[in-house]
């Protein structure tokens, strides 16, 4: 089976700084790719590489078989590459709604041509707010929202793209023992939809239970890759946790 | 309400004033009404790309001189009905639009005002050292004193204040367009969160191109007639900084995310300067625009449409 | 066209020179928009304020122009510093720089601008001063002092304020606070107080640049128009943040624009920097020497 995504030996500096040293990643069609590591690793160095906000000096990303590296972010998108960020951030001056009508018409429309009506529109917006249990907010804007509100409007825009791979970059972080686990829920729920998905996350108990795959990041490089708890018993893991 | 009902409507408001002033014989009102007409224009173009997209754009005068300018070029060379010079001027000031905006566009917010700034000034260098057109000498144009239409005379003044009037209604009709529009709501996601728009799917550079090239456009097209109105144009006096000072002002202050907004800005900052020039003096007006400009970026970034949709937001929330 | 050495070098050393005096200029925004990220675009206005409080003092009272505007520091810093107060309360902190501040900035540019035109009239102002009108010869070289004296001080000035940032805590601070607020904040320092004393400091820097520039030529208000252009060249040239790139960048665009001047007519000269501007800004933004 070929991979969706193969991050193929990918580097970047920052002049002097090696953010990321080499990486080589894939991620199966379908699966719940779990990626962690200490604050300061390069995950999210990652995901910006991945998804075109940075460009990386070696190094190349296929993307559903095919090379990604000279495109734009929003082409990507288009081709079924979606993520979240780690600090929320919505379009302010709209209603949620709109938000989430964003991705709609650049995306999915650009994908396979206007086949919805306006009506159809709304009714699609309304039903991602939702899933997402933001429905009767449709017509607040994102600074009335609580943090964990914005969180899930961050997802719901991210799935309004009708991705093939979602990249979940730090969902859940300060949330409640209960708020993560609705954001977990949602995640499992798209998965069985069909999407792959990629958690980055520093809660073990939530990436321990969601991933069928973990890879580590330690100071730009994969230290481990494989079953989650062959890697948390993995001695260099444990290290770059907890120090000698 | 679709765009041609709106035009028609508005159209008629205009004309109907028009007839007003022309039974009472207000001469006055005609140059006036122009130069209103002429900010409505500009302050609507300079928010397609400052107040839907959030890039400030320092060039207005450059823009609407470049009209004026081509204007003046194709008169020397074949003197054209004016129509034609303003959808001529539409196309070489949309061009430098687009331009300007495939070499800066990919800047940062700062860097592009800059160099919105820099074109302006090597616009005004090229000219000046463009003896066809007249160059700092400047040029002149002589204003015809009346224009037959349908068998009735008309004041050429009038003339050129219908030709501001329509111009002013396409602008409005197009901004109104945009807004409720595909390309509005992208226009709107570059001006929050660029990044997050990418990410989202909108083309950003692409949508960021057609603003500035329509900005452009109409800005030019605003300067086409002015060399008729003026009839001696100069450089010093096409690409004056109130131009510039009053296409930012005129948005900010009556508000940037609607098309309401820079109307309601220039017909108010319009008129207030009128009145400031005629009573006390051309430098106190343009004082005047430059302290409100400051006092409404303090205090009411949205201008007055801004806090109107405030007001009525809170007030729909329980 | 006909090239003598004799005016060739005068040209190059008379660009020297005004490129000395261009870095003096150019500092002020160098430490406001190299370091603290804000488009202070109402800079060359704060100048030419500068040039007329210079004016002002010297012709009543028979002071050096550039005395005065040394004297006329602490009043400089403490413009500054309100300026940056009201731009950190109503934008900084909510977020709203970009569109907002420099619409704030042109504002203050054209507010300032007017009301010297309201005070002092469309008028071309000039000073006199020992130094305007001798000039020194070295060889081939005519130095005009009335060049020579603000290349100096600007020289001066420039040594200065590297010196302090390079070898004072406080310049360090504000070195730090460029590029990390977070770690500045961990060591106890407050971010917007330095910002504050960095932003006083650049518009300070104006009163001396202000006072050079109306020896150099007469002044009227709006000539800060012109040097918006060149500020923001410099700065983009050399480089954000680095202030021997400053430096460098000033003399490069001084030698040009002279040459351009003499061998071209003097009409050509504000293209030039602004040209240098958008050339470097569409294909080399980071400068010559940026980070």
């Amino acid at each position: 089976m070929t991979a969706l995504l193969h991050v193929d030996n990918v580097s970047k500096r920052f002049y002097g700084f090696v953010a990321l040293d080499d990486i080589d990643l894939e991620v199966q069609p379908g699966e719940r790719l779990g990626l962690s590591g200490p604050n300061g690793s390069g995950k999210s160095t990652l995901v910006n590489c991945i998804c075109g906000a940075l460009q990386y000096e070696s190094g190349s990303v296929h993307f559903d078989g095919h090379l990604i590296d000279g495109l734009a972010v929003h082409q990507r998108t288009q081709r079924g590459l979606a993520r979240t960020f780690q600090l929320p951030r919505p379009f302010h001056s709209l209603t949620l709604a709109d938000n989430l009508r964003i991705p709609l018409l650049y995306t999915v429309h650009a994908r396979s041509g206007p086949m919805r009506s306006a009506g159809d529109l709304d009714s699609r917006c309304h039903d991602l707010l939702d899933m997402v249990g933001l429905a009767d907010k449709a017509k607040r804007m994102p600074r009335d929202l609580t943090q964990v509100e914005m969180r899930k409007l961050e997802l719901a825009r991210a799935m309004a793209a009708e991705p093939k791979l979602l990249i979940a970059d730090e969902s859940m972080a300060g949330l409640s023992h209960s708020e993560v686990g609705d954001i977990l829920a949602l995640l499992v729920q798209l998965n069985e939809r069909g999407i792959t998905i990629i958690l980055i996350e520093h809660i073990m108990s939530a990436v321990m239970s969601f991933s069928q795959r973990l890879a580590v990041l330690v100071s730009g490089k994969k230290v481990a890759d494989g079953k989650p708890e062959d890697v948390v018993r993995d001695p260099e893991v444990v290290r770059a946790y907890l120090g000698e | 309400m679709n765009a041609l009902k709106f035009s028609l409507i508005a159209i008629g408001v205009g004309l109907l004033v028009l007839a007003f002033a022309h039974w009472l014989k207000l001469d006055y009102f005609y140059f006036a009404g122009y130069t209103i007409l002429q900010f409505i224009v500009l302050a609507t173009a300079w928010n397609i790309l400052g107040g839907y997209c959030g890039y400030v754009n320092f060039g207005s005068a450059a823009f609407f001189a470049l009209g004026a300018y081509s204007a003046v070029f194709l008169h020397k060379l074949y003197p054209l009905p004016i129509p034609f010079l303003i959808v001529i001027s539409a196309v070489v000031s949309g061009t430098v639009g687009f331009g300007m905006g495939y070499l800066t566009l990919r800047l940062r917010g700062a860097f592009f005002a800059i160099a919105t700034l820099a074109l302006s000034v090597v616009l005004q260098t090229l000219v000046v050292n463009w003896a066809y057109v007249g160059g700092s000498r400047g040029a002149y144009i002589i204003r015809p004193e009346t224009i037959e239409f349908a068998g009735i005379q008309f004041n050429y003044i009038e003339y050129l204040f219908v030709l501001m009037l329509v111009l002013a209604v396409v602008a409005l009709a197009t901004t109104r367009t945009i807004e409720r529009s595909q390309l509005g709501f992208g226009f709107a996601t570059i001006r929050d969160d660029e990044l997050a728009a990418e990410a989202s799917g909108v083309p950003t550079l692409r949508l960021k191109l057609i603003a500035t090239t329509l900005s452009g456009a109409f800005m030019g097209m605003a300067g086409a007639p002015f060399p008729y109105y003026i009839s001696y144009l100069q450089p010093a006096s096409a690409f004056g900084l109130e131009y510039t000072v009053n296409s930012i002002a005129m948005p900010m202050i009556g508000g940037t995310t609607s098309w309401v907004g820079p109307l309601l800005g220039a017909v108010l900052l319009g008129s207030l300067q009128q009145y400031a020039t005629v009573t006390i003096s051309s430098a106190v007006n343009l004082l005047i625009v430059g302290l409100m400009l400051v006092g409404f970026v303090i205090l009411a970034p949205n201008g007055l449409v801004g806090l109107v949709q405030e007001r009525l937001y809170r007030r729909r929330r329980p | 066209m006909d090239v003598s050495l004799d005016l060739l070098i005068n040209a190059i050393a008379a660009g020297l020179l005004l490129g000395g005096f261009y870095a003096a200029v150019t500092v002020g925004v160098s430490i406001s928009f190299g370091m603290l990220d804000i488009v202070n675009i109402a800079h060359p206005a704060f100048i030419v304020l500068g040039s007329y409080i210079a004016y002002f003092v010297s012709i009543n009272f028979g002071v050096d122009p550039i005395v005065v505007s040394i004297v006329a520091l602490p009043a400089f810093y403490a413009l500054g510093a309100v300026v940056y107060q009201v731009y950190y309360a109503a934008f900084e902190r909510r977020g709203q720089e970009s569109l907002r501040g420099l619409a704030f900035f042109f504002g203050l540019l054209f507010v300032t601008e007017v009301s010297l035109i309201l005070v002092f009239g469309v008028d071309y102002r000039y000073v006199n001063a020992a130094y305007i009108g001798p000039s020194i010869h070295i060889g081939l070289m005519d130095l005009p002092l009335r060049m020579l004296v603000p290349c100096l001080v600007a020289l001066a000035l420039f040594g200065a304020l590297q010196l302090f940032v390079t070898r004072t805590f406080l310049g360090r601070a504000i070195m730090a606070v460029s590029q990390d607020q977070l770690a500045l904040q961990l060591m106890a320092a407050d971010p917007v107080r330095i910002k504050r004393i960095a932003f006083g400091i650049s518009i300070a820097t104006a009163s001396i640049a202000g006072a050079l520039l109306i020896v150099i030529q007469p002044v009227e208000p709006s000539v800060g128009r012109e040097y918006i252009g060149r500020v923001f060249a410099i700065c983009v040239l050399g480089g954000l943040g680095s202030m021997p790139g400053t430096l460098i960048a000033a003399m490069i665009l001084g030698v040009v624009e002279n040459l351009t001047s003499t061998f071209y007519g003097p009409s050509w000269a504000p293209a030039v920097a602004f040209g240098f501007l958008l050339l470097t800004l569409a294909f080399r933004p980071a400068g010559l020497l940026g980070r």
